[in-house]
């Protein structure tokens, strides 16, 4: 029984690939029906082979100006996160203080939390204070929800920092400034990389606490959302494919060049 | 001074420190802290407090809001919602047992055969996050229609039968029942069950795995004696990841299921941004933030000290 061996001994890795093609699967429909020619307002059933979509990406009314909208946010949101998180990150990291227990749990309840409670008490907060629901609000939102992530990612590099380096550099009279930035904010480096690239993510693709907070601005996810109500454009596709090809190219690009710095490293 | 007192080094005892550490301003913590903290507490806890005393507030939106300590929205909001509740705390519970079961071979996979496919397939896991998490869940409506060739084959094969019968699914559709929106939920959550699983994974030392194959474990008790125990601290956190999202969300019911897959996050938002009866809406609210709170904690004791050590 050769078969039910080698099926024995593969079991893990076949139960391994049908996982990773459930998760994949929604990806290829999205890919496909990006090149297709629906006959109604929605695109969930195939009809014929088109590029229509991908020659006029911007052919649906609103939905480039919520993508720039998405976009700008995300920046914007990533840099304030990061910022905030990665100071947070060395305080927590470097320096003993009082309440160190009340801030971590500031710090993690919002990883915690359903986004739908943060979403309606966000606006019950904004509602009180009669702000005036938009951009600033969606932004102060996201850099909200995303400086908890940018907290752990950078705080787990930097405990993993050997004290020594910056030691040395101090021995080598290094003044304070020279030794944070080429001592110890190169060494951090990937970790508020990753808390940065982590935030940008998920202030890009953020849907429930931005619906709450917006007012009247669409970002691009509350486009999807509302073409899921009034009829679904191909370039909505034509989009979602770009963002997963350029997310893939770019990890592989920067996998490739990590690579060949430690081939010449060794 | 012992605000001065540097983070100890993991290594001290091999690096005795030649000169005493920099005097340093004692006040530079808080002024790393303040910007941040202030945010959270501005913008993450002073909303809860807003939100409680909402809760407990009667009148109307033309009149105003005024705090009475009407603790009756809470029980009136109960009493009218449990079904949604209980929806939400069963789906998002199929979907985090669906999660582990079918996250833990890739995690396993990744961890331990891939050799060197592991990036790859390391990049396949987490690329999907980058497309928005809404078109992707718009793509099931797609697999998930009545003709569909997976719709097709389950009917043929009877399992829609069986699922009709148990109340998962309704005649021979999948879209709109209760089983769509937990595949949904899987789908969407099924990354924040193998990344934690696979970093708990990565971490066992090859070596245990020799060892119990030289004492005559068969590959099976291996896993359930040495694998799984020291995977625990990842399936404890892919739980959580998991559990909480799927129970506050409302994309997937709303996307793929019908009024009769309604979960509480669908009733928070109709309250909040269409009935506008911001009483009712942030007593769920916080309904929900205290069961989920109450349930994480009791979850992490269980698990956490007996387990996890």
């Amino acid at each position: 029984m050769p078969f039910v061996t080698w099926l024995k001994r593969h079991l893990v890795v076949i139960a391994g690939l049908l996982t990773l093609s459930y998760l994949l699967l929604p990806n290829v429909i999205v890919t496909v029906f990006s090149f297709n020619r629906p006959k109604g307002r929605f695109n969930y059933e195939w009809q014929q082979f088109s590029l229509d979509a991908w020659r006029q990406p911007c052919g649906v009314a609103d939905m480039c100006g919520s993508l720039s909208i998405s976009l700008q946010i995300a920046v914007w949101a990533t840099v304030g996160a990061t910022l905030l998180g990665t100071m947070i990150a060395f305080a927590l990291v470097r320096y003993r203080f009082r309440a160190r227990g009340a801030v971590n749990s500031l710090i993690f309840l919002p990883m915690a939390m359903p986004e739908v409670v943060m979403a309606a008490s966000l606006l019950t907060l904004f509602l009180n204070m009669g702000a005036q629901l938009g951009f600033w609000t969606i932004l102060i939102a996201h850099i909200m929800f995303c400086l908890s992530f940018v907290v752990t990612a950078v705080k787990a590099r930097v405990m993993s920092m050997d004290p020594r380096l910056e030691e040395a550099a101090r021995d080598l009279y290094a003044g304070p400034a020279q030794t944070f930035l080429r001592v110890t904010l190169p060494i951090a480096a990937p970790g508020i990389a990753a808390g940065a690239l982590l935030s940008f993510a998920l202030s890009f693709d953020d849907f429930i606490i931005t619906n709450f907070n917006a007012g009247s601005t669409v970002t691009f996810p509350m486009f999807v959302w509302g073409s899921a109500q009034r009829g679904t454009p191909v370039q909505i596709n034509v989009i979602g494919t770009a963002m997963f090809l350029v997310a893939v190219l770019f990890v592989l690009a920067s996998m490739l060049i990590g690579n060949r710095r430690n081939r010449q490293k060794a | 001074m012992s605000t001065l007192t540097e983070a100890p080094p993991p290594l001290a005892s091999a690096a005795p420190a030649k000169k005493p550490p920099r005097r340093r301003g004692r006040l530079t913590p808080y002024w790393l802290l303040l910007p941040g903290i202030l945010w959270l507490v501005v913008f993450f806890a002073l909303p809860m407090v807003y939100q409680a005393s909402t809760s407990v507030q009667t009148g109307s939106l033309e009149e105003g809001y005024k705090v009475t300590w009407h603790l009756a929205t809470y029980w009136d909001a109960l009493a009218e919602y449990w079904p949604q509740f209980l929806r939400s705390v069963l789906y998002a519970a199929a979907a985090t047992v669906l999660c582990l079961l079918l996250g833990y071979p890739l995690a396993y996979l990744i961890a331990f055969r891939a050799g060197r496919w592991r990036n790859l397939i390391m990049i396949l896991v987490i690329a999907p996050f980058f497309t928005s998490f809404l078109i992707r869940t718009l793509a099931w409506k797609t697999i998930l229609a009545d003709n569909s060739p997976v719709v097709h084959t389950l009917n043929t094969l009877h399992v829609l039968d069986l699922t009709s019968a148990l109340g998962w699914t309704a005649g021979d559709r999948v879209l709109a029942t209760p089983l769509a929106v937990v595949c949904g939920l899987t789908y969407n959550f099924l990354p924040f069950m193998i990344l934690p699983l696979y970093t708990s994974l990565e971490r066992i030392d090859g070596r245990l795995h020799e060892a119990a194959g030289d004492l005559y474990a068969r590959p099976w008790t291996t896993f359930r004696k040495v694998t799984f125990p020291l995977s625990m601290p990842g399936v404890v956190s892919g739980t959580l990841l998991t559990f909480i999202p799927a129970a506050g969300d409302y994309v997937n019911a709303e996307l793929l299921g019908s009024t009769d897959t309604r979960m509480i996050g669908n009733v928070i938002q109709t309250q909040f941004l269409r009935i506008l009866d911001y009483p009712t809406a942030a007593a769920l609210s916080f309904i929900l933030m205290a069961a989920i709170l109450a349930m994480v904690t009791l979850y992490i004791r269980r698990s956490g000290t007996e387990d996890l050590v």
